[in-house]
This record gives structure tokens, sequence and C-alpha cells, in this order.
């Protein structure tokens, strides 16, 4: 079970980020944090990846407070980030270093199954292509059997075939070991098809604005009435959350004119 | 779940693109003619000055006929005297690049991963690089004597500041993304140096030790010219005394030959540590 308890982020230059951000993930679960840019999504899973340091409250992971990278935390980032030197199969590897060769090829062996790149094992990265290149990613964080996998817009940068095709790979995955999933996304349909659970934040600062559970059956079909039930939902709460701090300085104004009344 | 055939389909075909893209094999097997293009102006103007030497336009004295510098060369090929003399230009530019570039790298490396140690090393070095290197002549021959150790101490300074620069740029230069997926998995800082950092600074090292080359046969030409009795340098500086400009235009060839020798000898011997590069190096 991850938690947060009122996690706070502020940056060097009095930016902040995140905000009191209470919530508990489920073991198992797949949370989608969706929100318009700049609503601290990406922060809150650095800090759950141990990349940045939270400014107050805490992260438990199973009791245990997080400090730091932490074994039992993968990560999938934006960008594919693989390392250009290394093999597709190093690539896997690289988080597997204190196992043995043949363990190390057996797990790696698998996960290119999985994402249907076992020919390509011996390739650069540099000779896959976008989409090829975070099935790369996505396994390399597999690989390692995370209690907890951070996955940040790894879809953004592609174009909705391969996005699919990356959904269904992602769920294969996670299928074999169930670990616990937080997705940051902008993408409705994307938070749909995958989540659970899905967290709207709200920007400046960061915090959360509502969860809503999305309870469709698995496999999801995208393409019925209860799947655009559930993005209509999402959508709405989404367009509260943007609205909502716009109101703000309406009602500000408004208690600065009733105090020059006075 | 419809998952894997849908995913099978899709992993198959964009292998079958990956196949039917050309490999680099197929692309080296078609010569590229063009390449002897660059031929064409230096040959062109060798062979006019020839003629207009043979037909009695010009008299070729200081500007000798290319003939009469490939006789030069040969002359002194048979004699043995160019072999000489190339093989102590060759040894001074090796110890010196060895010992400047070895310098170059552990300092660099220094003060490219450590704050601390840059603040301290970086303005020292920096304020030695601004003097101009040939300014250290008449200092190393006093401290270091005629031979061959002041020599090989000024090619050293030479190659030392290019590499020292490259390699402390290229750590500061890595990639951030790629040193987060290093702590992501919780590399220690020698694993992050030797498995990230290394690797990721290898190309700008290898163009480093090139332009730190480059130098060394640069230093090599001054360092000759303050007194030698071997070495191409020699060749020069004689060829100027006793009026042979053929000697001096020999000498230059063969300076021009060895200096790319040792640059693509360079280049092939650490070619296999950046072949992952994904550039247009390949091609040039």
């Amino acid at each position: 079970m991850l938690s947060f308890e009122h996690l706070s982020k502020t940056y060097a230059d009095g930016t902040r980020a995140l905000s009191d951000i209470n919530l508990t993930v489920h073991e198992g679960e797949i949370v989608a944090l969706i929100g318009g840019s700049g609503c601290g999504k990406t922060t809150l899973l650095r800090l759950i990846a141990g990349l940045d340091r939270e400014s107050a409250g805490r992260i438990r992971l199973d009791g245990e407070v997080l400090s730091g990278p932490h074994p039992a935390v993968g990560i999938v980032f934006q960008e594919p980030r693989l390392l250009p030197w290394l093999s597709v199969f190093d690539n896997i590897a690289f988080g597997l270093d204190g196992l043995s060769t043949a363990e190390k090829k057996a797990r790696v062996t698998h996960a290119l199954e999985k994402i249907g790149l076992v020919e390509h094992a011996d390739r650069w990265p540099r000779d896959l292509s976008g989409g090829q290149q975070q099935r790369v990613s996505i396994a390399r964080a597999f690989v390692t059997n995370p209690k907890v996998l951070l996955l940040d817009e790894p879809f953004s940068a592609l174009d909705a075939f391969t996005r699919a095709s990356l959904h269904e790979h992602l769920l294969g995955l996670w299928e074999e070991t169930r670990p616990t999933v937080v997705l940051v996304t902008h993408d409705v349909q994307e938070a749909v098809t995958l989540a659970d659970r899905a967290v709207v934040m709200q920007p400046k600062p960061g915090r959360i604005f509502d969860e809503l559970p999305l309870t469709l059956a698995r496999p999801r079909d995208r393409t019925g009435l209860p799947f655009e039930t559930s993005v209509r939902r999402v959508l709405t709460a989404l367009d509260h959350s943007l609205k909502a701090p716009q109101q703000q300085p309406q009602r500000e104004r408004d208690r600065q004119a009733a105090a020059l009344w006075w | 779940m419809t998952g894997p055939a849908t995913s099978q389909a899709w992993s198959s075909h964009e292998g079958a693109a990956a196949l039917a893209a050309p490999t680099s094999t197929e692309k080296r097997r078609v010569f590229d003619w063009r390449i002897l293009l660059g031929f064409f102006l230096p040959v062109a103007i060798a062979l006019l000055w020839e003629a207009a030497v043979t037909f009695g336009f010009a008299e070729g004295r200081l500007v000798p006929p290319p003939s009469r510098i490939i006789a030069m060369l040969w002359g002194l090929a048979q004699t043995g005297e160019l072999w000489t003399h190339a093989w102590m230009t060759l040894w001074r530019v090796l110890v010196g690049f060895i010992i400047g570039a070895l310098s170059g790298i552990v300092l660099g490396a220094l003060s490219g991963s450590s704050q601390t140690l840059r603040q301290l090393l970086d303005p020292t070095l920096q304020a030695l690089r601004a003097i101009p290197s040939i300014a250290w002549v008449p200092l190393f021959i006093l401290w270091l004597g005629i031979f061959e150790a002041s020599k090989v101490a000024l090619i050293a300074v030479g190659v030392f500041f290019p590499v020292y620069l490259g390699i402390a740029g290229a750590i500061l230069s890595v990639d951030r993304k790629l040193v987060e997926v290093g702590h992501v998995f919780r590399l220690s800082r020698i694993q992050l140096a030797r498995r990230i950092l290394l690797p990721a600074v290898l190309p700008e090292a290898v163009i480093a030790l090139r332009s730190g080359l480059g130098l060394g046969f640069m230093f090599v030409v001054a360092a000759e010219f303050m007194g030698a009795s071997e070495g191409l340098g020699y060749l020069l500086v004689d060829g100027q005394q006793m009026g042979k400009p053929d000697q001096i235009l020999a000498a230059i060839i063969a300076f021009a030959i060895l200096g790319k020798l040792a640059d693509s000898l360079l280049l092939v011997a650490t070619k296999p540590l950046v072949r992952w590069q994904d550039t247009v190096r390949e091609r040039l």
C-alpha cells in the first residue's frame, strides 16, 4: 500500500508545486493522476521515485517511509531514456546487476517476449522506433519486479495507434505481477482505459481536486457506452478543476470590495 | 483479452519495417565516386605548375615543381634519412601526447565530476591556458635542458589543454535524464561513473584526444625549431638555412602524411567505443 500524508513540495524559487496531498493507493491498484499542466503530477511522481525530496509530509510504502530511490519502486519516464551505448537486451537488464547471468537472461528474454521485441535484442536503441523504445523502457522497469510502478506520461509522444498497442503491452505485463501503478497522464481516454481510479488534480498550488472510481470490467471496450460515460465523468471533473482557480480571484475581489464598502 | 493477438501483429509489422531498412553494410557497398572530387583541385594545380616549369614559363627555384619534391622525398627515403627524422618526430609526439593526454584526462575528470575540485583547479588551469604555450620554451630549456625532455614537455603542455577542457566539458554536459536513470536504479557514485558517465563522455573524449593530437603535431615543429639535430622540424630549418625549398616542402608533406595517419589510427582505435552513436559521423 502506497500512501501520501500531508505531502507538500515547494521549489527553491518559491513555487508551490504540491500542497497537502493525502492519498492512499491500494496494492495492485492502477491510479491515474490527471490534470492540467503545472498541477504537480510529475512532481508527485518524482517524489515517489526519490528523485526529489518533499518539503513536508511523507510517503509510505507498506508502512516504510520512502527517502530516496527505493528498490521496490520502478519508473517509466516521458521519454524512453534508454542508454544509447547498450543493446536492447542490456538496457532491459540494466537494473538486474546483482543477479546471476542465467537469471538475468531468463527475465530479460521473458520481458522481450512480452513486448514482442525478441528479434531486436541485440540492436542499438537508435535502430528502434519511438514506440519500440518506449516498450523497452517499460520492460526495463518491469524486470526488477517492482511493487510500485510509476508512469510519467509514457505514451504522450506517440501516435494513437502505437499508444493503443502500448496500453495492451502494459496491461499484459501488469497482469503477471500486478504491481501498484501510479500513472500520470493528460489523456482522459488513456486514464479510463487503464486505471481503477482517476485522481483529478488542480494547479497553483498542485492539490487533489476529486477522485473518481473507474469500475469497468477488464478488458475494457473503448467503444462501449459505459466507457464513454466514464470518459465524460472524468472530463467534467477536469473541467471543474480548471475553472475553479479562475473563480477564486473573483471571490477575492468581492471580499476586497466588501472591505472597502465597510 | 484480445491483447496478445493485436500486439503480435503490431510487433511483426514494425519488425518487418525495421528489417526492410537498408543496413549499414549495404550502404557501404556502393562506392561514392564524388570522394575523388576532392583530389581534383590539388592535382590540377600540381600538374599546371609542373607544366609551367617544364615549358619555361616559371623558374621553379623558390617554388619547386612536384617532380622535384617527389625526387627529394625519394632521395631522403633511399638514404634512410627520412625514416630517422620521421621516427624521431613521431616518438616525441607520442611521448608528449601520452603524458599530456593522461594528465588532461585525470584532471579533466576530477574537475568535471566534483564542484569543489573544479573551483579549486579550474581557475589556475584556465589562467595557465591563457599563456601562449611557446612562451614556456625558454623556461623549459632552462629547467629541462636542450635535449628531449624540454621538447616532450612543450608537446605535453600543448596536448594537455584541449584534452582537459574536452573531458571536463563532456562530463558537465552529460544528459541529466540519463543520470536520473542511474539514480532510479540506485547506482553508487562509482557505479554511476562507470556505467553512465564514462560511456556518455566517450564520443567527446575522442574528439578532445584528436584535437590534442593535432596540437601535438603543431608543437613538435615548434619544439624542433628550438634546436634539434633530428626530426622533420630539423629538416625544415635545415632546408631554410641551406636554401632548399624542395626539402622544406618534402618535410611538410611528410608532416601531413604522418599527422593524417596518426589521426586515422586514433579514429580506428576508438571507433568500437563509440559505435552506438546516432550521428552523421559515419558518413564523414
